[in-house]
């Protein structure tokens, strides 16, 4: 349906997932997954807290075996399409204390072009320097990562995305616990990358900011509850039947952000 | 006790009894030291102490089927293949129980590890009722044997250290990845298994060779402890690897050294307390993440922030009295400003003893009251004004301002650059009151109230 929409062939879809299902320790924690986004958005995918928004992105990026289904980017397998996706994991997923400063976390970007044995060029560097200072964090370039904020650790990886000069980018909870100089300049970079055709899947937990920052949303809960232009999905309704009982914590607010557009 | 010029050639590779076994204890320690440093930020330390018990059963077992075939059953290679195959089985075996059952990483490396090393004995002891296994002397894998290294070890070990050196060299920049974020090296498709099982092979390359020398119960030690004690002096995963292989190779020497000439003081243990002598001084005096530096650090900030408390104390207080540079009146008496904060007498007289010898207040008096000299009353006018652009920030600022201040910055110009300091004046002015240096706080806080 969404297809028609937008009026454009299946094949040029930055992501197409059909009937997927992913389980852990015999448990499905995704399932019957069907979701096809159009090209230029700004994707949410929302949802409570184990509903499998991670395990659906890494699901995408082939971290993770399917029980079932399969996942195209631009139509093809993750595995030829890998060099037009960028991801960023969550930021807890690494250790901060690693010997390595922010330019040689950025320049990590560039390793899946670079190929084996060859090491950090020049022009990685300057490409991770460039990046740095698209999330300005220019003068912290050559600073520990340790040292670092966590809200500067979270755009270190950002920049590190950015290097990877994708299409199509996968965010894991990148406004996490971020200050909100870095929840800004995040936003910025989103409408950014969006204006030059990219395509952007942000896993989000804010649900007041949903509607500000992201043009279509997937309401997620183990299936899709709704997906579409935000507009048009982030209802009542579908919130309820994606938080359910828990959305009484938050009607209010969800009301607010709803009569508000 | 030893002749100097014997310690002399012991070191400097003179003595030809000793040189060999120097040599090789010192190529095993840089091969420990650069595989160790890999290992450490992997986390994968104790799956090391996992892999070096686990060799034991393979040593026996080698034995026992080398002499039934009929061969050599001292033949270093053999020995050493199967010391590695039990080895990796161990790991493999940990990993199994990790992945399998709910029984989490480290009680399933001490199931193993104990197991492991327990069947090693037991086999070990079951050669010794053997006909041929009476010289066996298998149980110098256990504490090692350095002094009976000959030069097929030799051999292997240059061999190793070969390997070991030119991998770090040619996939330092894939190990990095793959130790920082291994999630992140497999989205961009490197083969992260294969990664990780060529890094666990060349670990158990170093630990099997060096089983001779230090033991197997011993050469984790010599693995982790050169790591760990370069982490505190660099935030460089090139130049810590470096600098891991140096201390491990010099712990390798200077060890064999030293046990050369005093007998029997066996090898593996006094490389071992080498190294961790390394590891101690490091820990202590180490620039990047010494104790030392750690605490000097801390005690210097303390200090400025000390200076900066004495100097906006007296201001404030000369402020309230309505004090300006024309009326030069810039006494505070003691009890006053000791009432200021919650210091104590003797951090406050510190503190004013050290703005004494900077020439910003005179010499204490009788009347036990404090006196800015010029400069002093500059300078404490200075740092009042930094702290309320800072204060000013926070209000006017305070989503984006958590990260940015720097209240120890002597500049705030530093941190803000010109134009923003130039905004936040302006709006300072409308705290200034008539005749003052500085305008008021505008978010007057007095702590110790």
């Amino acid at each position: 349906m969404q297809i028609e929409q937008t009026g454009i062939s299946s094949k040029s879809l930055p992501l197409k997932i059909r009937d997927l299902t992913v389980a852990y320790h015999r448990k499905p924690v995704i399932w019957d997954i069907d979701l096809s986004i159009p090209e230029g958005k700004l994707v949410s995918i929302v949802g409570p807290n184990g509903a499998g928004k991670s395990t659906l992105i890494k699901a995408c990026l082939d971290l993770i075996p399917r029980s079932s289904g399969e996942v195209s980017i631009y139509g093809q397998s993750y595995k030829k399409a890998r060099k037009r996706v960028g991801y960023v994991p969550q930021r807890e997923s690494v250790d901060w204390d690693f010997p390595v400063s922010a330019l040689d976390v950025v320049a990590m970007g560039t390793y899946g072009k670079l190929g084996w044995f060859r090491r950090v060029s020049k022009r990685s560097k300057a490409l991770a320097m460039e990046a740095l200072e698209r999330v300005g964090l220019a003068d912290y370039a050559h600073r520990q990562i340790s040292q670092l904020s966590g809200g500067q650790q979270q755009r270190t990886f950002l920049a590190r995305a950015l290097v990877q000069d994708a299409d199509i980018y996968f965010m894991d909870e990148p406004f996490a616990a971020v200050d909100a100089a870095t929840e800004r300049a995040i936003v910025e970079l989103l409408k950014e990358l969006q204006k030059r055709g990219k395509t952007v899947l942000v896993v989000h937990h804010d649900l007041a900011t949903v509607t500000q920052y992201f043009d279509w949303t997937v309401l997620l809960n183990m299936r899709v509850v709704a997906a579409g232009p935000t507009d048009e999905v982030f209802t009542q309704e579908n919130l309820r039947r994606t938080y359910g009982g828990k959305l009484t914590l938050f009607t209010q607010a969800a009301n607010e952000v709803v009569q508000s557009r | 006790m030893p002749e100097l010029a014997d310690i002399w050639n012991v070191l400097f590779l003179r003595d030809y009894n000793t040189r060999l076994v120097v040599i090789c204890t010192m190529l095993l320690g840089c091969a420990c030291g650069l595989m160790g440093g890999f290992l450490l930020l992997r986390k994968r330390s104790l799956m090391g102490d996992t892999l070096s018990h686990a060799t034991l059963p393979g040593v026996g077992l080698s034995f026992i089927l080398a002499v039934a075939l009929g061969g050599d059953g001292k033949s270093l290679p053999i020995l050493l293949g199967g010391a590695a195959i039990t080895g990796v089985i161990g790991c493999a075996a940990v990993l199994f129980i990790r992945e399998q059952t709910r029984i989490k990483d480290d009680a399933a490396m001490g199931i193993v590890l104990s197991v492991f090393f327990g069947a090693g004995i037991a086999i070990l002891g079951v050669i010794q009722t053997m006909p041929e296994g009476s010289a066996a002397g298998l149980e110098s894998f256990i504490y090692g044997k350095t002094a009976s290294m000959v030069m097929s070890d030799f051999q292997i070990l240059v061999f190793v250290t070969i390997c070991v050196i030119t991998c770090s060299l040619l996939l330092f920049k894939e190990f990095r990845l793959l130790c920082f974020d291994e999630t992140f090296a497999a989205a961009l498709g490197w083969p992260v298994k294969f990664l990780d099982i060529l890094l666990l092979a060349l670990i158990t390359a170093v630990t099997v060779t060096g089983l001779q020398a230090v033991g197997l119960i011993l050469i984790i030690a010599f693995l982790i402890t050169p790591a760990a004690a370069a982490r505190f002096w660099t935030n460089q995963l090139d130049r810590m690897l470096v600098l891991s292989a140096l201390i491990g190779g010099a712990s390798g020497w200077l060890g064999a050294s030293l046990s050369a000439f005093i007998p029997r003081l066996p090898a593996g243990a006094v490389i071992v307390l080498v190294a961790a002598l390394f590891f101690v001084v490091s820990m202590l005096i180490g620039t990047e993440r010494g104790v030392m530096f750690r605490f000097l650090r801390q005690s210097q900030l303390k200090k400025r922030m000390g200076r900066q408390h004495l100097l906006r104390a007296l201001y404030e207080i000369l402020e309230g009295g309505r004090v300006t540079e024309e009326l030069n009146i810039r006494t505070v008496p003691f009890r006053q400003i000791r009432g200021r904060r919650t210091w104590s007498d003797t951090q406050l007289r510190d503190y004013i003893r050290r703005a004494y010898n900077e020439g910003l207040v005179e010499a204490p008096n009788k009347v036990d009251s404090i006196l800015l000299t010029k400069t002093g009353l500059a300078e404490a006018a200075q740092v009042t004004r930094n702290h309320r652009l800072w204060e000013m920030y926070l209000i006017e600022y305070a989503d984006v301002a958590t990260s940015r201040v720097d209240r120890d910055a002597d500049m705030v110009e530093h941190v803000l650059g010109e134009k923003m300091v130039t905004r936040l004046e302006n709006k300072l002015q409308a705290y200034r009151s008539a005749g003052s240096l500085v305008p008021q706080s505008p978010h007057p806080i007095h702590p110790g109230d």
